[in-house]
């Protein structure tokens, strides 16, 4: 699984694009400019990059609340997503989804999720219809440490054993669920170890490490794709912000967070790793970094100029026909 | 002479014609086959579904499009939305619709909200079977009425036939349906004959049937209730009243037209439902009446319903839980 100077490129501008997204919604939500519920991925990027890195769009992909970061993974347009959050007609769900249920179907993007752990059983579901339909797709549900304690985790992930789905399971344990610590909400230290009660693989990955998560989940989609079955992947990670903008953050010391970002961040470090390899060249990042910044600027002109939804549609999209 | 069935039959004959013409439609529930896993043992099907309605699908079908599943009602209800989302046409079986306490949320929060949430991009063509209604001493938790919960959530529709043909149309209509439905099976009707068609129908979803034409009352029923109404308009016509039966079949869509103008015909009307009174289909027609059909009313709108209790287990007060003919005559009588 050599990853080619590209796939490092795009990797690392998939990463640097959730990154600048998410700092630039902390902005607009200062700047007043933002409503709703925003649940920020920084901190978490190389998790989703790594692993959309083995997608196509054969593939799917459920997430949570904290999804932006997954849907940027995926490859769903930053511009329409911000157009989305600000709840303009041109959003990728016209403005009816907001932050908590972007979704892209042609991309296998099955939504973001409001509901602690309802992915899961949906990614099953997709890795369901892949199996029956031989499409050769895979299906990951992200979700993070605590939906793990929801019955939800514990059903799909024993449904998805007896049936032997290719799917894949991606616990992002950012250390905490909302404002209780994981240790205090969870039974075992390690996620992955709730794996040996369905009788699947349960592996830890360094979340905040790009190339870790990478092979890791590489081994775990092929083992899917092969036909042998599901896998638990649990990857160590931490959120930058809050559990959600606005959140007053007394719950961790200021000393635990910058614990996480020195020396650990993951876009330094994947830069660290990979330009010190000779892999990529330290000019190439900078020149992503600037095209990023501005994707993100005229993505956020896009939605501003974007128009309102009609108070008309409130009422549209609920059925097919009815 | 034409041909009778069970509802049961006419269940399973929909559920075979169903899976016979779209390859994407498969089954899952507990026990649709029943005894999985144990084919070097010789068993194939023991049971065919709780009730048997799901009886020969195995082996038409196969394991793969016949899923027998844990007890897992949140697990396989989640992944049957998943599995719509993403091209198969899943038809759950939810054994009883009191079960929906383990697994509200596939339905409330995923099935009936994603296409909305995602500005009309996706479908979510799931249709789930349940038992719902008294009648058969089942007990408070296997016997509650609860279509006026997923009638109340917009994104899901909910019918309820009342005769053999309808549950055979109705479910071959729901499971082509590209919304998803809640299909609802009076328990104590799944034994109950009926003339049913041949072939391959479906009964159009979000329209009543006008079972007895009658013009002095409207009777107003839906699952088990229609054959009390039905029942009622008999001694009402003993007594020289005519009474019309309207059978609603579909909870959400709610055929309002089919009962405004059988209101119009009659100016008098009474809605009988077996759930408990409150937030309930008895309660919306009554104020549908009151508010698009007031001018048409000769006299006040009637419920009949089972009182605000959950389902006893003792015959006589199950019974007495359970409208009955004479409530609904001592109703009519309270109308003037």
């Amino acid at each position: 699984m050599e990853l080619s100077r590209e796939q490092l490129l795009e990797a690392y501008r998939r990463m640097r694009r959730i990154r600048v997204f998410e700092e630039k919604l902390a902005e607009l939500v200062a700047a007043g400019k933002l409503a709703g519920f925003l649940h920020l991925y920084a901190g978490e990027e190389a998790v989703a990059v790594a692993v959309a890195a083995h997608l196509s769009t054969r593939d799917t992909l459920a997430s949570t609340h904290r999804g932006h970061g997954h849907c940027l993974a995926k490859g769903v347009e930053a511009k329409a997503m911000m157009a989305e959050l600000f709840g303009r007609a041109t959003g990728i769900c016209k403005g009816k989804g907001g932050s908590m249920h972007i979704a892209d179907l042609d991309r296998g993007m099955l939504g973001a999720n409001g509901i602690v752990g309802a992915g899961i059983p949906l990614a099953t579901g997709a890795a369901l219809t892949a199996k029956l339909k031989h499409t050769g797709g895979v299906a990951v549900a992200f979700f993070g440490d605590g939906a793990s304690n929801q019955g939800q985790f514990h059903e799909a992930l024993n449904l998805a054993a007896v049936w032997k789905l290719p799917a894949l399971f991606v616990a992002e344990n950012n250390g905490y669920g909302e404002a209780t610590p994981h240790e205090f909400a969870c039974s075992v230290r390690d996620i992955a170890q709730r794996a040996a009660s369905y009788g699947m693989p349960g592996v830890i990955a360094d979340g905040m490490d790009f190339l870790d998560v990478y092979a890791k989940a590489g081994g775990a989609i092929a083992r899917a794709r092969a036909g042998e079955g599901p896998t638990l992947l649990e990857c160590k990670t931490y959120r930058y912000f809050g559990h959600y903008v606005g959140d007053n953050l007394q719950y961790r010391s200021k000393e635990e967070a910058e614990s996480w970002r020195q020396g650990r961040d993951p876009l330094e470090r994947f830069e660290r790793t990979t330009v010190g390899e000779g892999l990529v060249e330290s000019d190439a990042l900078r020149t992503i970094d600037a095209e990023i910044a501005e994707e993100i600027e005229d993505a956020v002109s896009f939605a501003e100029a974007s128009p309102w939804p009609s108070p008309e549609d409130v009422s549209s999209d609920v059925y097919v026909s009815y | 002479m034409a041909r009778e069935l069970l509802f049961v039959q006419a269940i399973n004959e929909a559920l075979h014609l169903a899976m016979q013409s779209d390859p994407d439609v498969i089954l899952m529930g507990e026990d649709v086959a029943g005894g999985g896993g144990r084919q070097d043992q010789g068993i194939e099907e023991a049971w065919g579904g709780i009730m048997g309605a799901s009886k020969g699908l195995y082996k038409a079908f196969g394991p793969m499009r016949v899923l027998d599943t844990p007890i897992s009602e949140m697990g396989f209800l989640g992944a049957a939305v998943g599995a719509a989302l993403t091209g198969l046409r899943p038809v759950v079986e939810l054994m009883f619709m009191d079960f929906l306490g383990v697994a509200l949320d596939p339905l409330l929060n995923q099935a009936a909200k994603l296409r909305y949430m995602f500005g009309g991009k996706a479908r979510v063509p799931l249709t789930v079977r349940t038992l719902v209604g008294a009648g058969v001493r089942a007990a408070a938790q296997h016997s509650q009425t609860l279509y006026g919960l997923t009638t109340a959530i917009p994104g899901l529709k909910t019918v309820c036939p009342s005769t053999p043909a309808d549950a055979k149309g109705l479910l071959l209509a729901a499971i082509r349906d590209d919304d998803p439905i809640v299909f609802c099976e009076p328990k104590a009707l799944f034994f109950s004959k009926g003339a049913v068609p041949e072939g391959d129908y479906e009964v159009p979803i979000g329209r009543a049937a006008i079972v007895r034409e009658g013009s002095d009352l409207t009777l107003v029923g839906v699952g088990r209730s229609v054959q009390i109404a039905l029942d009622a308009a008999a001694a009402l016509a003993a007594e020289g009243s005519s009474a019309e039966v309207v059978d609603l079949r579909s909870l959400s869509p709610l055929d309002e037209e089919a009962i405004l103008a059988s209101l119009a015909k009659t100016g008098r009307l009474l809605v009988i439902d077996e759930a408990p009174p409150r937030c309930g289909i008895a309660s919306d027609v009554a104020s549908l009446c009151v508010d698009r059909g007031f001018d048409l009313l000769n006299a006040p709108v009637k419920k009949v319903t089972a009182p605000h209790a959950p389902v006893p287990f003792s015959p006589v007060l199950e019974d007495a839980y359970l409208p009955k003919v004479e409530d609904v005559l001592a109703a009519v009588r309270e109308m003037g």
